[in-house]
């Protein structure tokens, strides 16, 4: 079972609304990459593991992934949740607003919605680690494609976890 | 990063958010590791000071989880009434 912590693991407090940055967001909470995905991954494998330390590594990652969501969860709530309908028709977040408005749904940046096949569960514990290691790298690209040409500092300081370790830049 | 804050409650939610972030790095390394003396050591100073201040949060402020929650000092459920921890930025 789990416990719930009241508190974000990193906090969260985002300076300007922008919807055009949530639209990207999205995908790190249901995207092909994104934080759904890295969870259930490793929550799922963790039990045909034949290794104890392996499946006590996999459920403390894939539980801290789940701390990882709601952060996310958080930013694209905050980033979304004082839009003018002005704001939000002008931006690329018009489309998502048509079927959630401004609720928290898992789906990626293009608007596939969050997929089982994004991830795999093998019960052969070096195909799963193999897995884990590509859906690593894979993560990490997906954070290097965010669009770098917004002020991401000011938007949120969180930027220094999940988004500035995979650029070439620490402005 | 430099850290200012604006409360007490703030400074405590950060310290104990810096605690918990050495605790979970710690936990992961002994997972793979689960002999090594130093590391327990190491874990333990952290995670009993993780545990202090998130009782003392708890004491002072609202729960932040449900083994922190006394029922008895207070006429209200503080656990469901104070803020959820995305309530901020944008207001």
């Amino acid at each position: 079972m789990w416990n719930y912590e009241r508190r974000l693991e990193f906090p969260v407090n985002i300076k300007e609304a922008n919807a055009d940055i949530a639209q990207a967001i999205i995908s790190q909470y249901g995207g092909p990459d994104g934080e759904m995905g890295a969870s259930m991954r490793y929550l799922s494998q963790r039990y045909a593991c034949p290794y104890r330390e392996v499946s006590a590594v996999l459920t403390d990652i894939g539980t801290e992934e789940l701390a990882h969501l709601e952060m996310v969860a958080a930013i694209v709530h905050q980033l979304t949740k004082n839009l003018s309908m002005e704001q939000i028709e002008a931006s690329g977040f018009r489309n998502y607003y048509v079927d959630h408005t401004v609720g928290i749904w898992p789906q990626a940046a293009g608007g596939v919605p969050f997929n089982a096949c994004e991830f795999q569960s093998k019960g052969d514990i070096i195909t799963d680690l193999m897995e884990d290691m590509a859906a690593d790298e894979t993560f990490t690209h997906t954070q290097s494609k965010l669009p770098v040409d917004y002020n991401w500092r000011q938007i949120c300081p969180m930027y220094f976890i999940i988004i500035a370790p995979h650029f070439n830049i620490i402005n | 990063m430099n850290a200012q804050f604006s409360s007490e409650q703030e400074k405590l939610l950060h310290d104990i958010g810096v605690l918990s972030f050495v605790v979970i790095e710690l936990s992961l390394y002994l997972d793979t590791h689960p002999t090594d003396q130093n590391a327990m050591k190491y874990f333990n100073h952290y995670n009993n000071l993780a545990n202090q201040a998130r009782q003392e949060y708890s004491a002072r402020y609202t729960p932040l989880t449900l083994s922190c929650a006394d029922a008895s000092a207070c006429d209200d459920w503080k656990w469901a009434l104070a803020p959820m921890p995305w309530e901020g930025g944008c207001n």
